[in-house]
């Protein structure tokens, strides 16, 4: 069997298309942010996750520094248990407050990690203590209507 | 004499109930060719796609070498194939492929010659039928007559001991009809093998064949060495062999009352 | 009676349909069955390849590019209204993982490859090529169906990562370059929104799942002409239609299996 111009183009084919999957997961999609490098585990109960969907991303300070793997419902307390990962490279102190965002008014919800002060990190399966649910437009607008009246 | 080749015993076919071949009864013996002559629409190409093994009949035998063609699996119908030459009304050569690769095919497909060897035959093949400076063209690049050419040295490729020809001489100017049915009668003397054409072409198959059958209307009307089909006073055969308007074959398709159609009433 | 006429066409039409629909399987099996020989003389199938995938290319990558660029503006004049211009490039890597890329990637290939494919066969068996095969003792379906099936098959997928990548491309040459959208958001916005498994995963599967019954519509459309002139353009017509309709139904039915819920 003799090599022809015909393989040429078609390995150039297939080599071209390779890489554009290449391209699509490393620079279009997130697998270069967390597959790739290693993860540890961190749980938080919410009383309300609101619309925060697994794969959502967990960020401190701004910075993506894991996501949610799993949201389920605890039966024990009757609260939303959710799992992320977390990178390795970051770590927590225990005291840290775990709160459900939402980015611009539109946005999705994600998770936002502000640090307290404690010496001791978390480690790999802890759970945030401090936690703040998601802010459910309509119980907010409730409040406000309610507040108002009382106001009168 | 041997053995015939090709036995075709009491073979009927029908289509839907409707009859093509009413009780076929042919012999080929070994090293002939033979000529299976008819008008259109007659049942002989129902009969070469009988004997190619494509169709089953819905009644008889045809035997292949001793075989019955129709009681073989997938399996050993190939294997009788691969015995077996087949040309094609208008040669069917691969379009995609160059005249080189279409004589290589049947010697790439079924054998594991290196690929010196098989050059080396495909030129041989091409050289017989005249035409080995072709062999880097396409297929479309070729003329009618040398298309048939090249078809017949891929017919040819591993040396069949049967080859069938449908309408070899179909749509061929007078010098390729000559040089297809020269070419036709020599290789199969050169090979050893029996030829079966089939064919409306009565002068050219009459300058080269050993026995013709005549079929019409899905029976065998008459046969026998050109010599004495040319001197047959059957009436039909008369017909075909000097191309008479009207006799036996009527010139007019049965209708109605001509004058009904006219509108002109009597 | 004109009614029982009627009745009557109808069943002869429905009989015929289940019919063809039982052949058209039987066929696809026989693919299945007799594909060995695509993959032990690989050299055939990469020979389809290029007439069905590398033939394809310009007409992809000038597609994904201008969609791509379409994308970007559509998506800007919108986005723009709610301020999350940053967004932009979420929206486009998205449309085009998830959808476009796919969908449009294999209606291109069927107009283009799938309909090739359809009048070559078709042709074939109306020179009686494929007759001469069969009667040369090789198995058509072997020879010559199933190496353009898995070129197809394989051709597809590539084709449409490429189209996506084209377009996200496009996008970032309008948004970015053009219009001014912040880079940085551009791209980054972009790799938050779009996961690995969940959309580019999920789109190579649909691309496959398209290549895979665009290539077998267009085959069977060919194997199936009656072999004449008229038979041969009906059937290439009858690939183009089924295959976009199968698309974009299958379309439909993946995403409900993929993107529902989470």
């Amino acid at each position: 069997m003799e090599r022809t111009t015909l393989d040429l183009w078609v390995g150039a084919f297939v080599v071209a298309g390779l890489a554009a999957l290449v391209v699509l997961a490393l620079k279009v999609g997130n697998l270069s942010t967390y597959n790739v490098s290693e993860s540890y585990e961190l749980q938080a109960h919410f009383t309300n996750v609101g619309g925060l969907k697994p794969t959502a991303s967990v960020r401190s300070s701004g910075v993506l520094v894991g996501r949610v793997t799993s949201i389920v419902l605890d039966t024990e307390r009757y609260e939303a248990k959710v799992t992320m990962s977390i990178d390795k490279r970051y770590q927590f102190p225990k005291d840290t407050f775990a709160n459900i965002l939402t980015s611009g008014l539109l946005g999705e919800q994600y998770i936002g990690l502000m640090p307290g002060g404690d010496d001791v990190m978390l480690k790999s399966g802890d759970e945030f203590k401090k936690t703040q649910s998601a802010v459910v437009l309509e119980d907010l607008i409730g409040k406000f209507f309610t507040s108002s009246v009382d106001a009168k | 004499m041997s053995a015939p080749l090709v036995e075709v015993r009491d073979v009927n076919f029908a289509y839907d109930s409707r009859p093509i071949l009413k009780g076929i009864n042919m012999s080929f013996p070994k090293g002939k060719l033979i000529a299976i002559m008819g008008g259109s629409g007659c049942g002989k190409t129902t009969l070469f796609r009988l004997i190619g093994g494509a169709i089953k009949p819905t009644k008889g035998e045809i035997r292949i070498d001793g075989q019955d063609m129709h009681a073989l699996d997938r399996q050993g119908l190939y294997e009788m194939r691969r015995k077996m030459g087949v040309l094609f009304q208008f040669g069917a050569l691969f379009t995609d492929m160059s005249v080189f690769d279409n004589v290589a095919f049947q010697m790439r497909e079924h054998t594991n010659l290196p690929e010196e060897v098989i050059r080396d035959l495909v030129m041989m093949k091409l050289h017989a039928v005249g035409l080995r400076g072709t062999h880097d063209l396409m297929p479309a690049e070729l003329s009618g007559g040398m298309a048939r050419r090249v078809a017949l040295a891929r017919t040819v490729a591993l040396d069949p001991m049967l080859i069938l020809y449908d309408e070899p001489f179909a749509g061929l100017d007078p010098i390729s009809l000559t040089v297809v049915g020269q070419l036709i009668r020599r290789l199969n003397d050169a090979l050893g093998a029996t030829s079966v054409i089939v064919t409306h072409d009565v002068q050219e198959s009459m300058k080269i064949v050993d026995y013709i059958y005549f079929i019409a209307d899905g029976v065998i009307v008459a046969e026998g060495t050109p010599e004495e089909i040319r001197a047959s006073d059957k009436s039909f055969v008369h017909q075909f062999v000097h191309g008479e308007m009207d006799g036996p074959v009527p010139f007019h398709y049965p209708g109605g009352d001509y004058r009904k159609d006219l509108g002109v009433s009597a | 009676m004109p009614i029982v006429k009627s009745l009557r066409t109808i069943g002869r039409r429905s009989i015929n349909a289940v019919w063809r629909i039982g052949y058209a399987t039987r066929f696809f099996g026989m693919t299945l069955f007799y594909s060995g020989l695509s993959f032990r003389r690989f050299q055939l199938t990469v020979k389809e390849m290029f007439s069905s995938g590398v033939m394809s290319l310009i007409i992809i990558l000038v597609a994904g590019m201008f969609v791509g660029m379409v994308l970007g503006l559509q998506g800007y004049e919108t986005l723009k209204r709610y301020g999350s211009e940053s967004a932009l490039g979420s929206l486009v890597a998205l449309s085009l993982v998830r959808e476009l890329g796919p969908v449009l990637a294999a209606l291109l290939f069927a107009s283009r490859a799938g309909s090739a494919m359809t009048a070559e066969i078709g042709l074939m068996k109306a020179t009686e090529q494929i007759a001469a095969m069969e009667m040369m003792a090789v198995n058509p379906i072997a020879r010559v169906v199933a190496p353009r099936f898995w070129a197809g098959v394989i051709s597809m997928p590539l084709l449409a990562a490429l189209f996506s990548a084209m377009g996200v491309f496009g996008g970032y040459v309008v948004g970015v370059v053009n219009i001014g959208v912040d880079e940085g958001s551009f791209w980054s916005q972009m790799q938050a929104s779009v996961d690995f498994q969940h959309d580019i995963l999920n789109g190579v599967i649909k691309s496959f799942v398209f290549g895979l019954a665009v290539t077998a519509i267009a085959l069977f459309e060919g194997y199936d002409a009656p072999p004449t002139a008229e038979g041969v353009s009906g059937a290439t017509t009858r690939t183009v239609v089924q295959s976009s309709l199968a698309i974009l139904m299958l379309d439909f039915i993946l995403t409900a299996f993929m993107f529902q819920g989470a």
